[in-house]
């Protein structure tokens, strides 16, 4: 097997995957468990432990067989992919088709520690639209390490949201890698609930004028869980906009990680370039470590960037107390409504939804 | 309805309150002025529970109950408004759902009935329009963007809504101009009946103009050390505040 990132890495100084090495990963069970699916009227694919279950999926006229596809990054975890991978999603959007909705899970489950490696190819023609809604669930000791390779053609529309309810014992390794035409957008979320560490990487390209890009994540981690959003965002062509908005909320002693970077080259001018990334801390052993990035060619762009990391404000758990409201509730509240910025750019009722409701449950957890 | 019995509170080392005493009848509304520094935020947020006052002697009985036990939800519960000196910014939560989610709590601890949505919003209009405020009030975020009159005005709408049985108005009059202040006093004047009190802590008397008060006291040094009728307010905006501490 290629090598596992070691924190000599400067992409992996802050996720450190030591953990995942001490464990020997055997082939996925096979398994009949029925996964709890949301109730959401949309064709779906289902992957029991990394295999496409038919009896669990319906039909989806875009779904192609999977084929192996080449790889196009390097980065160690989509070498490893390279190596592993036997299933995943092969999708192809005609151009001027608006494919709605597509939902995507994956659950897992066994008694011994296992590994699968799904490949995932989403390619939108020109003009076409999507909603891809992922869920990853499961139980037990097993990692999942995930590639997904996206291409939008011009004008094309894809909107991308992902629920990573891992079990606690689980691994979760996801890289993206997007290629983003002219007037076409991605639009990204994922909300990490799940994992012991878990890692979404995700490299895009905006390739013509106004392209977009937008790769939003919140998580919520609590115990010793550790949570990893990367991000790569290469600005080549003029007028893009990129928007990121990332919100961490960290109880116990969990560990959250974003790594956020905007390259702009230098034929990109008119960039509009955003980035936030907030973090709340609900215990003085949680750990946020924030690293923007900004490399730019062009001289005339918009790109900014911001970094916070606090607790809650005592001053409004007051305020909200004083009102009547109960504390925990009061707590509640505020800590909604620090996640909820970072859910305002899903654009999608049944997706928010879906988000809202496991957000509502999380708090009853901790 | 309020009895403070020789209350002593400090911050940390330093020891604000040093015997307070007063009793605000039912039905009345009482001023308390005072220079900078006499206690008077203190008290208020004594009074509401909030953390960081050690309370070292005395004791606060509202309607015969001790409060100081008390958290501060259930305080509210009870009946006690706390109107902020700087009332506090809530992004992301909007300002309906805020009002709702409170006087849905209090509603809960005293055993009424909540209030759905429809009844709500039909109850937060009327106040929202009695206090001449935009109905957009009530869909932006809470005191978000707000201009300093906008906030005390919207401490206002939360007492109008919430119906308290004993404000604690924390010199909600400064950096008001006179059109606001006189909606902050239709505010408090609006409630005024024999099961409402006040408690108007200010630092000049312009807003006593449009509240009259039962009675005014003095607090400095920590002590009330004058209280008088209405008038006393006059006097003090003349003669000011000097020498006072050493009566």
């Amino acid at each position: 097997m290629n090598a596992l990132p070691t924190r000599k890495l400067e992409a992996w100084r802050y996720t450190d995957m030591r953990p995942l090495s001490a464990i020997s990963f055997g082939e996925p069970p096979a398994v009949s468990a029925t996964p709890e699916l949301p109730d959401l009227p949309y064709p779906r694919m289902v992957f029991l432990n990394g295999a496409l279950n038919t009896a669990l999926s319906t039909s989806f006229a875009f779904a192609k067989p999977y084929a192996p596809f080449a790889v196009r990054g390097a980065q160690p975890m989509v070498l490893i992919n390279a190596e592993h991978a036997k299933g995943g999603i092969n999708i192809e959007i005609p151009a001027g088709q608006d494919a709605g909705e597509l939902l995507l899970v994956s659950q897992a489950s066994g008694a011994a520690p296992f590994a699968f490696h799904p490949r995932h190819r989403v390619k939108l023609g020109q003009g076409a639209k999507l909603t891809l809604i992922q869920l990853d669930k499961g139980e037990g000791t097993y990692w999942q390490n995930v590639v997904f390779e996206i291409e939008v053609e011009a004008g094309a529309k894809f909107q991308h949201f992902r629920l990573q309810q891992e079990g606690t014992e689980a691994f979760n390794t996801t890289t993206i890698h997007a290629d983003i035409a002219g007037d076409a957008a991605y639009e990204h979320f994922t909300l990490t609930l799940g994992a012991k560490i878990s890692r979404t990487e995700i490299e895009a390209n905006l390739l013509g004028q106004t392209a977009l890009a937008h790769l939003n994540a919140a998580q919520l981690l609590g115990g010793t869980q550790h949570g990893d959003f990367t991000t790569i965002i290469r600005h080549k062509a003029p007028n893009c906009p990129s928007r990121q908005t990332v919100k961490s909320v960290l109880a116990g002693r969990a560990r959250g990680v974003f790594q956020g970077k905007i390259e702009v080259d230098q034929i990109a001018q008119k960039t509009d370039g955003y980035q936030m990334s907030q973090a709340l801390l609900l215990s003085p052993e949680a750990e946020m470590d924030i690293k923007p990035e900004l490399q730019i060619f062009a001289d005339d762009v918009k790109c900014s960037h911001g970094a916070t990391i606090g607790a809650l404000d005592e001053e409004q758990v007051f305020y909200l107390r004083s009102r009547g409201i109960p504390e925990a509730d009061a707590r509640q509240i505020l800590i909604r409504a620090f996640i909820e910025e970072a859910l305002e750019p899903v654009a999608h009722d049944a997706s928010k939804a879906l988000f809202e409701d496991v957000l509502d449950s999380w708090w009853g957890r901790q | 309805m309020l009895e403070i019995k020789n209350l002593h509170a400090r911050i940390g080392d330093a020891e604000i309150l040093k015997g307070v005493t007063l009793t605000i009848p039912d039905g009345e509304i009482h001023a308390i002025m005072g220079p900078n520094g006499a206690g008077k935020s203190t008290l208020s947020y004594v009074l509401s529970g909030r953390d960081g006052y050690e309370v070292t002697d005395g004791e606060v009985l509202f309607n015969g109950e001790n409060i100081l036990e008390m958290d501060p939800e259930d305080r509210a519960a009870t009946g006690l408004f706390l109107a902020f000196q700087y009332p506090v910014e809530l992004p992301g939560v909007g300002n309906a759902n805020f009002l709702r989610t409170s006087l849905n709590a209090i509603r809960r601890k005293r055993g009424e009935d909540e209030l759905d949505a429809v009844a709500f919003l039909k109850l937060a209009r009327g106040a929202v329009k009695q206090l001449a405020m935009k109905e957009d009030f009530l869909k932006r975020n809470v005191n978000v963007g707000f201009s300093g009159g906008e906030k005390k005005r919207n401490e206002m709408l939360q007492m109008a809504i919430l119906k308290p049985h004993l404000a604690i108005l924390d010199e909600t009059d400064s950096g008001l101009d006179i059109d606001a202040l006189k909606i902050v006093a239709e505010g408090v004047n609006s409630l005024r009946d024999e099961k409402f009190s006040a408690l108007i802590i200010t630092h000049y008397q312009r807003l006593l103009d449009y509240i009259v008060p039962d009675m005014v006291h003095v607090l400095a040094g920590g002590k009330i050390v004058r209280s008088g009728p209405a008038s006393l307010a006059l006097e003090l905006e003349a003669s000011g505040y000097a020498g006072l501490e050493a009566a």
